[in-house]
């Protein structure tokens, strides 16, 4: 037993600090480090910077342009990155519909949408849920009618994260509406610029705009953007939800908003001192940080069970609820820390308004409206009662 | 012991219930959440008629001279419909301040205007860095010529922008943390030297950061004795912190009854989601919460109007305690067991939620007030 990390992999750690440190644009770190929402052309700009580095995929193999790098070092990277206010690359190319991609696609799909996803060419969102199917997305309805070279797509999709900025969309479209519900299902690859797709915003409580309804009347899909066989797709599905583990439970970006939650609350001040000196406040943020370090541990023993390629378990459920419950946790903090002043929020300070070297520190606006957009991590990618139902399953076999 | 409400209580509480449930719709508030104002004029009318705004003012001055059961009815059907108008910081704290420290003179000149509707006014209190200590005041009031100039910066000025009248708290004496040396000022909002800088907050309503520069205010403009609101202000403030709680019971109650309605029409798998044994435990853990503050907003109305300042603090942070507690615990859950409906904008859920986020900051936050129950214990 040894909890410290290899020389290899800590000359990795040194690496990437330093190629982060000279690299990542001074605006976007400002934005990350202080909470704001960063651009689609900030992300862009970043992931492009990562791939002429050779970093574009850092959870790929190298034959299809990643970097071969193992969990753990996937791990450090994603640290790094985070530590340094480098905002995480999106999932849904790199860790969602590229490995389904490389597990079940043909070689025409991989040699057209591989290298574009790892050069940030192509956008993508996922279009899983619908109105009529959440925890229970096997029920989804939206259909997809094979007439000769394509098929023909209607239905509604929901919760569709960054839509709005999508230039392609990896669905479940039911292909055999008389088979079991599992055994009906297709995995589908839409370009969103098709005839007939309809984006919608969905308003959002914290005022962002990031999940839209997607409506699809009669649009033409080529057959060939059909990944793998015909009414495979939720095997394809399930293989993506338990295939990302590493970053799940989002150790390194819980570890940074730890240290900038400390940072405001020794600006703070409660009866004259630093509200980091009071022993409540104190006691709760150590409680979290403590939470924070066990998660961390546990992280890296899956991680580490997977570099051996034992058989995983319930790992991820178990990362996803305990992460989301310390990101909300810490975010909860977060607006605590500025007391009455956590219900301000002022012009030019909403994320993603306003230059931030406009901004006085410590940027009081995004707290209060942060800790209500955090709420939807113990809801998306599974509720964390569907998670928790899974781990149950596997001890209890119902 | 009696719970029961005498007649014309329980006939306050339906008058307003109504108002909300028929005047004050979702649609109706969202249509004042979208104006330029964020607040009615109209609904404000409408509650100087049912008498809501005299509550807090003795008969002699032309209003209900009422007990702390009706303000405790009134905000509790009033957080049902999540009101974005300013009734907590004029019709209640401003009221009672001037209830409680003004000369006679200023009362007659005062309290029948905003029983009326016809003014508002809005206490300026709390300043950057004072976090929830009531008596951490820097603004100064110096005496000038006949009067007083006040300078300083006050921040979250609830409905300071709507407001006629700032009720202004600057220190005339003793250091920056001290009880005694506090006076009142009241402060046209227009005065020369008064500059507003407005903001919507959190939960849909709207505050301000207030800078004072050297604004003159008349001898007449001070409310009470010099040197010494402080004791009237704290005893103010523990009567608003009741209202708060009684609030909050209506915005709870209606967000636990939206949950239970929503699992028990929401399918997945083929049944309503309420038929799954891990949300009904959820559901009966909200009931509880919901049970407890009610209790608890009930304890701080009979002990808001308590003269001994511990035995009154002691109730009113305990209550605060409780309720703020339930609000971040029975929010968090209501928005979870809505699953992604629950963090829209369109359903009301999301607008409970927020209030109550704000509720549990407002008036000292459970942290402040478990320390401040300490201190009485």
């Amino acid at each position: 037993m040894d909890l410290n990390f290899t020389s290899a992999e800590q000359a990795l750690r040194e690496q990437v600090r330093a190629f982060v440190a000279a690299s990542l644009p001074e605006n976007i770190r400002t934005k990350v480090l202080n909470g704001m929402k960063v651009s689609k052309e900030d992300l862009i700009r970043w992931h492009r910077i990562l791939h002429k580095q050779g970093w574009g995929a850092p959870n790929w193999p190298k034959e299809f342009g990643g970097t071969d790098w193992g969990p753990v070092e996937q791990f450090i990277f994603e640290e790094e990155c985070a530590a340094a206010g480098a905002p995480p690359l999106l999932s849904f190319g790199l860790r969602m519909v590229g490995p389904v991609i490389m597990a079940f696609g043909n070689a025409a799909q991989k040699r057209r949408f591989l290298p574009r996803i790892a050069s940030a060419e192509d956008w993508w969102c996922q279009g899983y849920s619908e109105p009529g199917a959440g925890s229970d997305l096997a029920s989804l309805k939206t259909r997809a009618v094979r007439h000769g070279d394509h098929y023909l797509v209607n239905g509604q999709k929901t919760w569709i994260t960054l839509a709005q900025l999508a230039d392609w969309i990896f669905c479940l479209v039911r292909t055999d509406p008389a088979a079991k519900q599992q055994s009906g299902i297709s995995f589908l690859l839409i370009e969103m610029k098709s005839p007939g797709i309809l984006v919608r915003p969905i308003a959002t409580m914290g005022g962002h705009h990031e999940v839209n309804e997607v409506w699809f009347e009669d649009v033409r899909v080529p057959v060939e953007n059909l990944v793998g066989e015909e009414n495979k797709g939720w095997t394809y599905a399930k293989f993506l939800l338990g295939h990302e583990r590493t970053n799940i439970a989002g150790v390194g970006t819980a570890k940074r908003e730890l240290r900038r939650l400390k940072r405001i609350a020794s600006s703070e001040r409660k009866h004259g001192k630093p509200l980091i000196e009071d022993p409540y406040f104190a006691a709760r943020v150590a409680q979290v940080e403590i939470d924070l370090m066990a998660l961390e541990i546990t992280n890296l023993r899956v991680l580490s069970a997977e570099s051996e390629r034992r058989a995983p378990g319930t790992e991820a459920s178990l990362l996803k609820i305990k992460g989301t419950e310390i990101q909300q946790a810490i975010s909860e903090l977060m607006m605590q820390t500025l007391g009455p002043e956590a219900l301000s929020l002022q012009q030019g300070t909403m994320p993603g308004d306003g230059a931030p070297e406009q901004l006085e520190p410590p940027y009081p606006a995004p707290l209060a409206a942060t800790y209500c957009n955090m709420r939807k991590t113990s809801i998306y990618g599974g509720t964390n009662e569907i998670q928790k139902n899974i781990i149950s399953r596997a001890i209890l076999g119902r | 012991m009696d719970f029961n409400l005498t007649k014309e209580q329980q006939m306050l509480s339906d008058v307003v219930q109504r108002f909300v449930a028929k005047e004050y719709t979702f649609a109706t508030r969202r249509g004042i959440l979208e104006s330029a104002d964020g607040w009615s004029r109209k609904v404000w009318s409408q509650l100087a008629e049912m008498g809501l705004l005299s509550l807090q003012v003795p008969e002699e001055y032309g209003g209900m001279g009422s007990t702390s059961v009706e303000m405790l009815l009134t905000m509790t059907a009033l957080g049902r419909g999540l009101l974005l108008e300013p009734y907590l910081p004029s019709a209640i704290l401003a009221t009672a301040l001037i209830r409680e420290l003004g000369s006679g003179a200023q009362k007659q000149a005062l309290l029948p205007s905003l029983a009326a509707g016809e003014r508002i006014a809005v206490p300026a209190h709390f300043e950057r860095g004072s976090r929830y200590d009531l008596s951490r005041i820097a603004t100064t009031a110096v005496r000038k010529g006949d009067g007083f100039a006040l300078s300083g910066r006050k921040t979250i000025v609830l409905h300071a922008a709507a407001a006629d009248l700032l009720l202004v708290s600057a220190r005339t004496a003793g250091n920056a943390e001290d009880e005694a040396g506090i006076s009142l000022f009241g402060v046209e909002r227009d005065a020369t030297g008064v500059s507003l800088q407005s903001y919507p907050t959190l939960d849909g309503q709207r505050g301000a950061d207030i800078t004072l520069r050297d604004v003159q205010v008349p001898r007449e403009a001070l409310i009470g004795p010099e040197g010494g609101a402080f004791p009237a202000i704290s005893a103010v403030w523990d009567l608003g912190i009741a209202a708060l709680c009684a609030e909050a019971v209506g915005a709870l109650e209606a967000i636990f009854q939206a949950t239970a309605d929503y699992l028990m029409t929401r399918k997945q798998f083929g049944v309503p989601i309420g038929h799954f044994q891990a949300l009904q435990h959820r559901v009966a853990e909200m009931l509880i919460h919901v049970e407890q503050a009610k209790s608890m907003s009930y304890l701080a109305a009979m002990r808001c109007t308590e003269r001994d300042a511990a035995l009154r603090g002691r109730a009113i942070s305990a209550a605060k305690v409780l309720i703020g507690q339930a609000c971040r615990r029975v929010g968090q859950e209501a928005v979870q067991l809505h699953g992604g409906m629950g963090v829209t904008d369109e359903l009301i859920v999301s607008h409970y939620f927020k209030r109550l986020t704000a509720i549990e900051l407002s008036l000292g936050d459970t942290e402040h007030h478990l320390e401040r129950f300490t201190r009485f214990t």
